[in-house]
């Protein structure tokens, strides 16, 4: 019981501050709006037993990048940013509406309309040991992923050593 | 007692395409950014839910996760630079003063 009252107070949280973050014409309001998105996403991952993952949702994203947001908020639109208002045509709202209505309602309906989801196992309500997760992410056989963990750790130095140098100021001629 | 898995889907679809309203309506590059990350979210929402309310036992959707989680940091630190950039040359932080290389 617990446990859905939880889920029922997080997606509250996602769902509105999702809808607060597109709808509000202030990005540094929807930069916060995310974070407080990105948090409730974490405590999901909790509520599923997953504190690993929830941990580095928070430390990742509400941590890392989020603070590049804000950062790059404060760059780009200082002018901007006390009295931004972004202006919002009313057909492109409409049409948007209408096409994600649709889209939403279809992917619902095949979700809930298969099968597939109800042959699920019964779930152990217990968390994943962190022994067990350390062990899959650096060992090299089958079911682990060595190699896709230091594919990722380059490709994070590959993307800053990118962000470095297309970020940086041309030199004066 | 456990959450049935539908919640979880029914979530993650609406998060979705809350994202996919904003990256269509919004014309600021940081908000549309913003409204990606969104969409990113609610489909690790869908990994991590498979993976625990129906494969219990493996680990695979966490780890794809974990690792989505790591490619949209990266994704992130990347586009910010194009952004900061394109502030730099264009003055401007809307997707409509972009046009050069659209044809």
């Amino acid at each position: 019981m617990a446990n859905i009252i939880m889920f029922c107070i997080l997606a509250v949280v996602i769902l509105g501050s999702a809808v607060m973050c597109v709808t509000t014409t202030r990005i540094m309001r929807a930069a916060t709006f995310m974070l407080f998105v990105l948090f409730g996403v974490a405590g999901l991952y909790f509520l599923l037993d997953y504190t690993y993952l929830g941990a580095a949702q928070i430390s990742v994203y509400a941590g890392g990048v989020t603070m590049i947001y804000v950062f790059a908020i404060q760059l780009v639109s200082k002018r901007t940013l006390q009295g931004l208002t972004e202006r919002m045509k009313g057909s492109r709202v409409l049409w948007g509406a209408l096409l994600c209505l649709i889209g939403c309602a279809t992917v619902i309906l095949v979700l809930l309309k298969n099968q597939y989801i109800y042959t699920g196992e019964a779930v152990a309500d217990v968390e994943l040991p962190m022994k067990k997760i350390g062990e899959a992410l650096v060992g090299a056989g089958r079911y682990q992923y060595v190699l896709a963990f230091e594919f990722i750790s380059l490709f994070l130095l590959a993307c800053i050593i990118g962000g470095l140098v297309v970020s940086r100021k041309e030199e004066e001629k | 007692m456990t959450i049935p898995v539908e919640c979880y889907f029914v979530l993650s679809a609406l998060l979705f395409f809350i994202g996919v309203f904003g990256f269509i309506t919004r014309r600021n590059l940081v908000a549309m950014l913003i409204c990606v990350e969104l969409i990113l979210n609610a489909v690790d929402i869908n990994f991590a839910a498979f993976n625990r309310l129906l494969f219990a036992g493996s680990m695979e959707g966490m780890f794809m996760t974990l690792f989505s989680i790591g490619v949209s940091a990266a994704e992130s630190a990347v586009a910010i630079a194009i952004i900061i950039n394109v502030y730099r040359n264009f003055r401007s932080d809307s997707v409509d003063s972009i046009k050069n290389m659209k044809w």
